[in-house]
């Protein structure tokens, strides 16, 4: 039997929201939301809080595979760094506005996508997870031994940040966040208009049954092809704010360590979430800044140990896990009002 | 047209590493007929059915259906065309509530799954038919239910009015009643009688009195061969039926 007609992805996801569409709760965390990213710059260090929104779109992006179409990607870092090389070059050589290089550094992420994605979405589970990886050293050695380009192992320094000579944006980091706020706050939509949508829901189909989608009709490797490319393109939006915020594209990005912290993010906040993804990424974003900035050596001991506690005691992630938890309030309270 | 055949099969054959799981069949299903595929376990029923369907590449042979060659076609290229088939072990989307497993299928033949950039609710355009087609197989009631909170025959006949959905040529059903108790077995007949007026219908089972209550044709097959093929009545009375299903020794 062939591959993609029994194998779909081993995740156990959490329950889905028990709100309905229109329940007010809802616009009430959109609201909280909107509120908690317009004040972030407030009390944290605002380079920090842009880090934050560009790490969460980035585990948005890995979600939109692993959440909702049952692809574990393991190279995802090839999107983010290629986008982040991508967007340094334009900005630095054309001088164009920085969300225009950014723009430029999503397509390009999506345009070495849909390659990578035709060639490895025959495959699932770990070998899918290999491919992508295999993939994405391919990018990093590349991006290593090109240093006429990518300055090699000093990375793309100094990349400027124009935005139509408006001095606070281009020289506060303070203004800087806002513009990329919206810029990520456009991502997020995008990702969730898609997973809402009749195409997120084929995805779906697809990954909770290939062989049952294929029999209805369903091309299941096309569809995964174009999941993969939009959530390329999101993770290139991402790393090319950070390329732009940080003013410095570095090899860092495109190393498999990167791939493994962003799969790392999107599991803490919960996978088949969506929001989760923001939420593991201001907890691991937030933290590593505290260790750095204590002068801690082993961050990496830290989180680590954090990831394996979440995912021993809150399989669902924190996101999915307060879902779990309202989902059952909600019922109890249901029950005890007809009891 | 009864009689026309809608599905060919020529020399089909398929081999698994050296191993004949469907060894040289030439089965015809007539326009309008229900057919009845029989046969001891390991015969090559769901080899045969998932090369039909497109799961499978054959070794060899040709399949046509309505005048056209689909032989080495993929299961998404085939279900177009109007096959559509229900699985042995029980295939849904576990997530879904029933009304949107129906609005999937009848979203697939229109394209719209493809639209990522407008609302899901657009798909509630097919929850009339999709009502319809749950209150004909008796769920209408449970349309916003997971698929997962139903029952076993309950889950069979969210199979078959997912099948009908597509509103095919020729219906595929891997072992309709597979596990069912007697009462279910009885209503599962009289739903494919129902759902099943007026077209072409391929079924697998194991229970004669399904299969004697369903089939105008039965084809027997035995290790991936045709062993016997006519009306059921005909069929019953073969003596190479008999020795096949209980052995040779019962002389």
């Amino acid at each position: 039997m062939s591959e993609q007609m029994t194998a779909k992805v081993d995740v156990d996801l959490a329950q889905p929201s028990i709100l309905s569409r229109r329940n007010p709760l809802r616009y009430l965390m959109l609201l909280g939301g909107l509120a908690v990213l317009v004040l972030l710059p407030y009390w944290i260090y605002p380079p920090v809080a842009m880090d934050i929104l560009c790490w969460g779109l980035f585990a948005i992006s890995v979600d939109l595979l692993l959440g909702f179409t049952g692809l574990l990607s393991f190279g995802h870092a090839a999107f983010w760094g290629g986008s982040a090389y991508c967007t340094g070059l334009i900005a630095t050589h054309w001088g164009v506005p920085f969300p225009v290089a950014v723009v430029g550094g999503a397509v390009f992420a999506m345009l070495i996508a849909w390659p990578i994605g035709y060639l490895s979405v025959r495959r699932t589970g770990i070998y899918f997870a290999m491919v992508t990886l295999a993939f994405a050293q391919m990018l990093y050695f590349i991006a290593n031994q090109a240093r006429d380009l990518t300055g090699g192992e000093n990375g793309l320094q100094g990349i400027p940040r124009s935005f139509f000579g408006i001095e606070l944006v281009e020289e506060d980091s303070f203004y800087f966040y806002y513009v990329g706020a919206a810029m990520i706050l456009v991502g997020i939509f995008i990702a969730w208009r898609v997973v809402n949508s009749p195409f997120g829901r084929v995805l779906t189909a697809v990954r909770d049954n290939p062989a049952r989608a294929r029999a209805l009709g369903y091309d299941v490797e096309r569809f995964k092809i174009k999941a993969f490319v939009i959530s390329a393109g999101l993770a290139g939006l991402a790393g090319g704010v950070f390329a732009i915020s940080h003013q410095f594209a570095s090899l860092q990005e495109l190393m498999w360590t990167t791939s493994g912290k962003v799969v790392l993010v999107t599991v803490l906040g919960g996978i088949g979430t969506l929001w989760g993804g923001l939420v593991g990424a201001g907890v691991v974003v937030t933290l590593e800044d505290f260790l750095a900035s204590s002068g801690f050596e082993g961050i990496g001991l830290i989180t680590g140990s954090i990831f394996v506690l979440i995912v021993l005691l809150f399989r669902h992630g924190i996101w999915g896990t307060g879902r779990n938890v309202l989902r059952r309030y909600v019922l109890d309270r249901r029950k005890r009002a007809r009891d | 047209m009864t009689g026309t055949p809608l599905l060919e099969t020529r020399a089909l054959t398929k081999e698994f590493r050296g191993f004949r799981a469907v060894s040289d069949v030439d089965l015809t299903v007539a326009q309008g007929t229900v057919h009845a595929l029989v046969g001891p376990n390991g015969a090559g029923k769901t080899t045969l059915f998932n090369l039909l369907t497109g799961f499978l590449t054959p070794t060899s042979g040709t399949v046509t259906f309505d005048g056209q060659d689909i032989t080495g076609r993929a299961p998404e290229q085939i279900a177009p065309l109007g096959i559509a088939r229900s699985f042995q072990i029980t295939s849904l989307f576990e997530a879904m509530t029933l009304r949107e497993h129906l609005e999937l299928a009848l979203a697939s033949p229109t394209g719209m799954g493809k639209q990522w950039w407008r609302s899901v609710t657009r798909m509630a355009t097919f929850k009339d038919r999709a009502m319809d087609l749950l209150e004909q197989v008796g769920l209408a009631d449970r349309a916003g239910a997971p698929a997962s909170s139903l029952a076993y025959g309950q889950k069979r006949a969210l199979e078959l009015a997912i099948a009908m959905a597509l509103d095919p040529k020729l219906l595929l059903l891997d072992e309709p009643t597979a596990g069912m108790g007697i009462e279910d077995v009885d209503r599962t007949i009289a739903l494919v009688k129902q759902l099943s007026a007026g077209r072409t219908v391929v079924f697998v089972d194991h229970n004669m009195h399904v299969v004697g209550s369903l089939a105008d044709q039965v084809t027997v097959l035995q290790s991936g061969q045709i062993l016997a093929e006519g009306p059921y009545e005909q069929v019953r009375a073969d003596e190479r039926v008999i020795t096949a299903y209980l052995g040779a020794t019962h002389e």
